[in-house]
Parts: C-alpha cells; sequence; structure tokens
C-alpha cells in the first residue's frame, strides 16, 4: 500500500504537468486573434477546387478553373469573353485586340487590329512583336522563349493555329492550317505574356512564374505552391471598366469538399467554389449566399457506336433518354444544382434549334419503345457505363449513376456500372472504344464544355476525329454531322453559324445521338459580405466588380 | 558497440536500394500516364510525345531507372510533372511541414501515452486502470479522418476559436502557425497516445511481475530506484514501438493531412498520385523509406544502450 502511495506521488505531478501543458497549448492557441482583414474594399479569400495554384506563367493548367483564377485575372487574350451578364450565355469580345476579320480570299488569313496604349505588369508596351512572341513561345519549339510545359497546355486548344506575323505595330496577320470560322474561339484561350519581362528575367520560365507579367487586371504579387496566391488591382488596366475594387484577391487551393466548406464556415475564406450539394440548406439558412447559373456544361452518357453496342438502335437510344428521371436527379440528390438537360445546350441557348423528340421522363414511352425493338423486362437492353468516382465537373458521379441504374432497370436496360479513378478514365476515353482495354464498353460519363462548336460537337461527332486525332472516342459517324460541322467551319457570319449549329442540334437530339442528362448549375458559397459578384454564364467569371462589404 | 552501429548502417543500404526498386516498379506499373494527366484530354499526339520525351519517359523503364538512381544518389530527385518544379523543392518544404506536427504530435502523444500506461500498471485492475485503459483504446479506435472532422465542426464551425485549414501565411514560425497546428497536432497525437499507452501498461506489467522486482523490494529499496530498474527494462520494447509510430507520423497521415489542407508529405504524396505525378511519389516514398531505417537504426542503438544483451 505504501509502495503504491509512493509510486502515486511520483505519477501524478508529472500526469498533472502534462495535462496543464495541454491545457495552455489548446488555450494560448485559442487566445491569439487572427490577423486583421485589408482596408478600402476588402480582400477575398477564394477557396478553390484545385490542389495546387494553377501555373501563372502564362497558359494555365487545372482546366478551366486555372483560366478563371491564374488565367484571366493576370492576362488577356486578343479576345475576351464578355462575363459581365448573367442573363444570357456569354459572348467574345475584344481583348487585346480591337477587331479581326477573315481575308475574303484567302479564309484562312485572320488580319488582327491590336489595341494601342496597353502596358504590361512590368510597363513595357503591348504591340504586334509581343503576339508574335507568345506564339512562337508555344508554336516554336526552336524559339528561344519556347516552353514545352505552357505548349502542352494551350496546344491541344489552338489546333487550326499555323502561324503569326507582324503586318506593322499594331496589327498581326493568323494564318490558320485550314478555312475554319471557330478560329476565334479557339484563340480566346491564348494569353499574352511579357517577352521584355522574360528578357529581365533572365529567359527564365521559373523565375517569370513566381513574377509573371500580363496585361489582365490584376497583378499576382506572391505565390506559395500548394498554399495560396495573393492578387493586387493593376490600376492602370486598360479596360477601366473592369479595374478591380478589391485590395486583394487570395486563391487558396482546397482540393477536399469538407475543408472547402469548413474553411467558408469558419470564416477563414469567403468564397468556395463547388459547395458540397448536401451542405446547401444548412450553408443557407446560416446566411451564407449560394450562387448558381446555368453554364456551357453537360453531363451525359456518350454513347458508343462500335459493332454490338445497343446504341446503334436509334429506338433504344430514345428509350433510354426517355427512362431517366432528370428532376429526381436535381432534386434528391443535389438539391437543385443542376438542371435537367434536353440536348447538349440548354433550350434557351441559340443554338438548341427545334427538335421534335422531346427529352423528358416518360418511362411508359421508353417501355413501349424497348418493346418495339425486341427488348423487355425479361430481356433486357445489357450495356456498360465507364465512370469516374470523382474528377472535374463530374459531380456526384457514383450516386447520379446509380439513380439512372434504377431508372432504366425500370424499363428493361440493365446498365452495369464500372467505376475507375478520374485519370483512369479520361486515359480511356483518349485510347478510344475500339481499343483493348475498353471491349465491352458501350458508353462514357465524361462531362465536358460546350462553350464553343468545337469543344461541344466536332471533337465527339465528326468522323474524322476519332482517336488520335481527337475525342470522338465513340466512333461516331453519321454523314449528314459531318455535312453540318464542316458547314459551321465555313460559316464566318457568327449569326448564320448560330443557325448551322442549332440545325445540327436539333438533328442530334431528333436522333437521341447521346443521352443527354443534366447540366450543372455550377454552385458557389459566399458570405453574405462579398458583393458585386454577376455569376456569367461561363466557365469564365470576372472578379473585377467584386467587394467585401 | 561500434562494430554494432556499423554493421546496422551497412545492412540499412540495400533495405534502401531494394525500397527504391520497389518504390520504381510500383508507381510504373500503376495505371495512368504522367504525361497525358498534365496536357488537355484532347493535346495533340505530337505534343504529348515530346513532352514525354522531354521529360525522360519515353526511354526503356530499367534506363528510367538507373538514370533516376543516379540523379538520386547526386541528391538530384528530378522535376515534378505537374508543377516544373524540382522534386526536392516541393519535399522540403512539405516533410518540413509534416514534421512540425509531427513532432508535436509525437511529443504529447508518448508523453500522454507513458503517463496513461504507468498510470493502468501501477494502479492495475483498479479504477484509474480502466479509465486509463479506455482512453488508450480510445485513442486506438477512433478513425483520424472522423475525430479530425469533428474538431473541426466544434472549434471551426461551431466556436469559431481555431482555423479549419492550412498552415497560416506561408508557414513562418508566427502564432498564426501555432494556432493552425493545434487540431492537427491533437488529431494525430491520438494513435501514438493509445498505441504507447498500451505497451507502456503491458510491459510495465510484465516487468512488475517478474521475480527480480520483488527481490529489490524485500532488500527494502526505494520505490524510486524500483521504479528506475523497472523504467529501464520495460523501456527497450516500447522505445521499439515508438520509433515505429514517429516514422508512420513523419510520413505525414494523408488523412489528417487532407482533412485539416495541411500542406505536408501525406498531402502532397495524396495529390502526386492523383496527379500521376510519378517523379514526385518516387522522391517522397523514398526519403519516407529513409526516415523509416533511420528510425529504426536509432532505435535499436537505443535499445542496445539500455540493453546491452541485443548486441549479441
Amino acid at each position: 500500500m505504501k509502495n503504491e502511495s509512493m509510486h502515486h506521488q511520483k505519477i501524478t505531478p508529472l500526469f498533472s504537468s502534462l495535462i496543464l501543458s495541454l491545457i495552455a497549448f489548446i488555450v494560448l492557441g485559442i487566445a491569439i486573434s487572427p490577423a486583421a482583414a485589408g482596408s478600402g474594399c476588402g480582400v477575398l479569400r477564394v477557396g478553390m477546387t484545385a490542389s495546387d495554384i494553377p501555373r501563372t506563367e502564362g497558359q494555365p493548367d487545372n482546366g478551366f478553373e486555372g483560366f478563371r483564377f491564374t488565367g484571366y485575372t493576370i492576362y488577356d487574350s486578343l479576345i475576351n469573353w464578355d462575363l459581365s451578364r448573367a442573363d444570357k450565355a456569354a459572348k467574345l469580345t475584344p481583348g487585346l485586340a480591337v477587331s479581326w476579320e477573315v481575308d475574303p480570299k484567302d479564309k484562312t488569313k485572320w488580319i488582327f487590329k491590336l489595341r494601342s496604349g496597353v502596358k504590361f505588369h512590368d510597363g513595357s508596351e503591348f504591340d504586334a512583336d509581343a503576339v508574335v512572341w507568345n506564339f512562337e513561345k508555344v508554336a516554336n519549339p526552336k524559339s528561344p522563349q519556347y516552353d514545352p510545359n505552357q505548349a502542352a497546355q494551350i496546344m491541344a486548344r489552338l489546333p487550326d493555329f499555323k502561324s503569326c506575323r507582324k503586318i506593322d505595330k499594331y496589327t498581326v496577320e493568323i494564318t490558320t492550317k485550314k478555312p475554319t470560322a471557330l478560329w476565334p474561339y479557339e484563340l480566346s484561350l491564348f494569353l499574352i505574356g511579357s517577352p521584355v519581362h522574360w528578357e529581365k528575367l533572365g529567359r527564365d520560365w521559373k523565375k517569370f512564374a513566381g513574377n509573371p507579367s500580363g496585361t489582365g487586371p490584376f497583378k499576382l504579387v506572391k505565390v506559395v505552391p500548394r498554399q495560396r496566391a495573393e492578387l493586387v488591382p493593376n490600376e492602370a488596366y486598360w479596360d477601366k471598366k473592369r479595374t478591380p475594387k478589391l485590395d486583394k484577391l487570395v486563391l487558396i487551393p482546397l482540393p477536399e469538399p469538407t475543408s472547402r466548406l469548413a474553411a467558408l464556415r469558419a470564416g477563414q475564406v469567403d468564397w468556395i467554389e463547388v459547395p458540397p450539394p448536401d451542405s446547401i440548406p444548412g450553408l443557407e439558412a446560416a446566411g451564407f449566399q449560394i450562387v448558381k447559373n446555368l453554364y456551357p456544361h453537360i453531363w451525359p452518357h456518350s454513347l458508343v457506336y462500335t459493332e454490338g453496342s445497343p446504341w446503334l438502335d436509334e429506338r433504344v437510344r430514345k428509350a433510354a433518354n426517355l427512362a431517366i428521371d432528370r428532376e429526381g436527379i436535381c432534386k434528391s440528390l443535389l438539391n437543385d444544382t443542376c438542371a435537367p438537360a434536353e440536348g447538349m445546350v440548354s433550350a434557351n441557348h441559340p443554338w438548341f434549334g427545334n427538335p421534335t423528340f422531346k427529352v423528358r421522363y416518360d418511362p411508359a414511352e421508353a417501355k413501349r419503345l424497348l418493346k418495339e425493338a425486341g427488348f423487355s423486362k425479361d430481356n433486357p437492353v445489357k450495356a456498360k457505363v465507364l465512370i469516374s468516382t470523382g474528377g472535374s465537373g463530374q459531380m456526384l458521379p457514383l450516386p447520379m449513376n446509380e439513380y439512372i441504374q434504377q431508372n432504366m432497370r425500370e424499363v428493361g436496360i440493365d446498365l452495369e456500372i464500372e467505376a475507375i479513378e478520374w485519370e483512369a478514365l479520361l486515359q480511356r476515353w483518349r485510347a478510344g472504344a475500339k481499343h483493348a482495354d475498353n471491349k465491352g464498353v458501350h458508353a462514357l460519363n465524361i462531362s465536358f464544355t460546350t462553350q464553343d462548336p468545337f469543344n461541344a460537337f466536332a471533337r465527339h461527332f465528326h468522323s474524322r476525329n476519332v482517336p488520335p486525332v481527337s475525342l470522338n472516342a465513340y466512333y461516331h459517324s453519321d454523314p449528314k454531322v459531318d455535312v453540318l460541322l464542316d458547314k459551321t467551319e465555313e460559316t464566318f457570319d457568327l449569326a448564320e453559324q448560330n443557325k448551322v449549329i442549332a440545325e445540327l442540334h436539333t438533328y442530334l437530339v431528333d436522333k437521341a445521338k447521346w443521352l443527354f442528362i443534366v447540366h450543372d448549375l455550377n454552385p458557389r458559397a459566399m458570405s453574405k459580405k462579398v458583393k458585386g459578384f454577376v455569376q456569367a454564364q461561363s466557365w469564365f467569371q470576372d472578379l473585377t466588380p467584386v467587394c467585401i462589404k | 558497440m561500434w562494430h554494432f552501429v556499423i554493421r546496422r548502417v551497412v545492412f540499412a543500404i540495400p533495405i534502401l536500394l531494394g525500397v527504391s526498386v520497389i518504390i520504381f516498379s510500383l508507381v510504373h506499373i500503376g495505371p495512368g500516364d504522367p504525361v497525358s494527366a498534365v496536357v488537355p484530354a484532347d493535346a495533340p499526339q505530337e505534343t504529348v510525345e515530346r513532352l514525354r520525351k522531354d521529360l525522360g519517359f519515353d526511354k526503356p523503364l530499367h534506363i528510367q531507372y538507373i538514370n533516376w538512381l543516379g540523379r538520386a544518389l547526386r541528391g538530384d530527385l528530378g522535376i515534378s510533372v505537374a508543377t516544373s518544379r524540382p522534386v526536392w523543392d516541393e519535399l522540403k518544404g512539405a516533410v518540413g511541414n509534416t514534421f512540425i506536427i509531427a513532432v508535436a504530435a509525437a511529443i504529447i502523444g508518448f508523453s500522454a501515452g507513458c503517463a496513461a500506461g504507468a498510470l493502468a500498471a501501477y494502479w492495475h485492475g483498479r479504477f484509474l486502470d480502466k479509465v486509463a485503459t479506455a482512453f488508450a483504446i480510445t485513442g486506438v479506435s477512433l478513425p483520424h479522418y472522423w475525430v479530425g472532422i469533428l474538431l473541426v465542426i466544434i472549434f471551426s464551425v461551431e466556436l469559431n476559436w481555431l482555423p479549419a485549414m492550412g498552415i497560416g501565411g506561408a508557414g513562418e514560425w508566427s502564432s498564426e502557425l501555432f494556432r493552425h497546428m493545434i487540431m492537427p497536432v491533437a488529431t494525430m497525437s491520438l494513435i501514438p497516445m493509445g498505441v504507447v499507452a498500451r505497451m507502456v501498461r503491458a510491459s510495465i506489467l510484465e516487468v512488475l511481475g517478474q521475480e527480480f522486482v520483488l527481490a529489490l523490494h524485500s532488500k527494502g529499496l526505494f520505490s524510486n530506484r524500483v521504479v528506475r530498474h523497472v523504467v529501464k527494462n520495460a523501456a527497450p520494447s516500447v522505445l521499439a514501438v515508438m520509433g515505429i509510430q514517429f516514422g508512420y507520423m513523419l510520413g505525414g497521415s494523408i488523412l489528417v493531412e487532407t482533412v485539416f489542407n495541411w500542406p505536408g508529405s501525406g498531402l502532397l504524396m495524396n495529390q502526386a498520385i492523383f496527379k500521376r505525378d510519378l517523379p514526385v511519389l518516387q522522391g517522397i516514398i523514398l526519403i519516407l523509406a529513409s526516415f523509416f531505417v533511420i528510425l529504426n537504426l536509432l532505435v535499436d542503438i537505443l535499445q542496445s544502450v539500455l540493453d546491452p544483451r541485443i548486441r549479441r
């Protein structure tokens, strides 16, 4: 007994001091208050879904989120996007070029008149030499400024670029590989950096990435890889209407959705991209703003047209489209963060056209069509879809596909789901449906942009774009579609081009070429202090009117 | 003693070499292509191939391995495919960040574990034993990520006392860093605390049950002298467990660092896996394997100091 009490005396002080240290550790930490916010229109802290700060040296990575935060903030293109309105699809607008036109005699040649008086962040002047230098940077491996990393990011987006030459100080001629009316869309993703600044930094792209110089409305002043980037307004921005109101913009990579949500609720960030759908009612109840809008996005099942695919039969494709309860998906699974799709683009889009086949939820009609095609619940259509477990723009692929699987089973389609990791899915996509790895796969579930005719239609449906040329991984081939896609490229008048695309879209829907499922509404959650933001119908957004009050 | 140390250091070399072969093979066998993971989905084949050549992924696997090993031995772990930054630059920041919370979690976890284990052993079978054992089992059983999320909900979201994520500023020593450390450290210290507590309890009970302890008491030795003998005999097995636990923590808990967005080695590894950033993945696993080997070496040496029989 005596021994025990002596042990007790020895041990208790040690234990007590440990507990006291722990309490002190926590209390001291709690007592230290967070840093004060900025003055004026404030500091906007954004929680991005990217796992790192997107590339800052000119051509961003991390998809369109990269363009949104370190692309169009630091840089401009010759042609920008008008992101000022929420009620209409975003349109192209003059950027560093004030006007452009195709040569009527040779439609591979475009003349761009450049904006004068524009300065890069380093104070050097923007002119035709800078434009030529920037194209050489990504297209000419022999040029001293060639950067393979930027080339890898952008050349896929400029498939028609051939050459660029200076006409005079403020005029350039760009030649495309073939006549294409889609060139302005391609060019809008090509961002212009400062040649003088690159020279000053010893021709070092790594130094340029840490201290970049574009002509955009924000200047990057600090970047800590994987942690944060800080941008301040470019007071000398050429478009005075778009001079940023913020004192500072802080970008924080927060790839984990729950961490992003917690950071917003704890007040560490003011704005998060893509809040988890099930958190939205709670956020709204707690006074946070949920901002969402249609934008050019489609979440489809892209159907495979190789031999043996059940989707070769139009009646089966239509039946599958009619089997899906899109309202149910958007309401019960996604808390109204998506909109039911009636085609590749939304019904209010100029490209929608006037399809006679109405994409809707009609299981009775689906059963009738399947019966007509020789199928029934006892003799179901058997199909397999390749999906991801997550990934950019993929929303909630597992529960959404399970919901669709259940819908299809009810009408007599036995849908098998093969779920793989996102990068693995992209690799299988590039390989195409005829690759040995994709044997037995009848559809792929990959969401993508529909903001321009090439990305929305041509790369998926034109018969010349099968792998390895582009992403017609499904081996879709239809002469009428090819003709309309070619006509789209050859129609240089924008209004006429829109009519051709509307005709194409009408045909794609009437033939139920794919399963058109939902459009994401691109939700963002933000503190009620965030004012002035207009969510454009675009993958890109304008942060210049935002203010923290 | 020196003979023992040199022998263990020599043994560590083939272990590291073997680890490097396994790392290299595993990351290349896994599905996914590091080059196509960093370019847009429809990048032209020629662009992808040029980048593949620039990064050295066009060469046969064994040549890639020899080149990589040669560079690694000179301290050059290559360039990150995803960011174009040197792998070493990525690693030193991340490992440093993990080191900060791992050391703090080890101090707290090991101290609390030793205290709880000792209490349980000395009050064996009594109420305090039951409390300390329950404390230890709870620590081992609670999933890291769940505790992390719970702490965030309570202390960040509801009470708004502590930051929910990140490291604060750029990771320099500051009060901000200290505030950001609290929850990851608390979460990370739970498992080592539980494991060490159970080990300490079992080891002390085993030693206390030995006849030499009875003999020391019967010779009239003061209790503090008996404690010293007990500790010395129980320490080697506890040290071994601590070494392994500290190795795990230095490896960075992927889950803890992901929940708190702590830019350490675990989060870096997680991101490198998803981006197929093979140079970063190879570099980080090599560094972590080296930590494990060095830690085991240190533990072996410490054990042999405490118990010379181990050297035989």
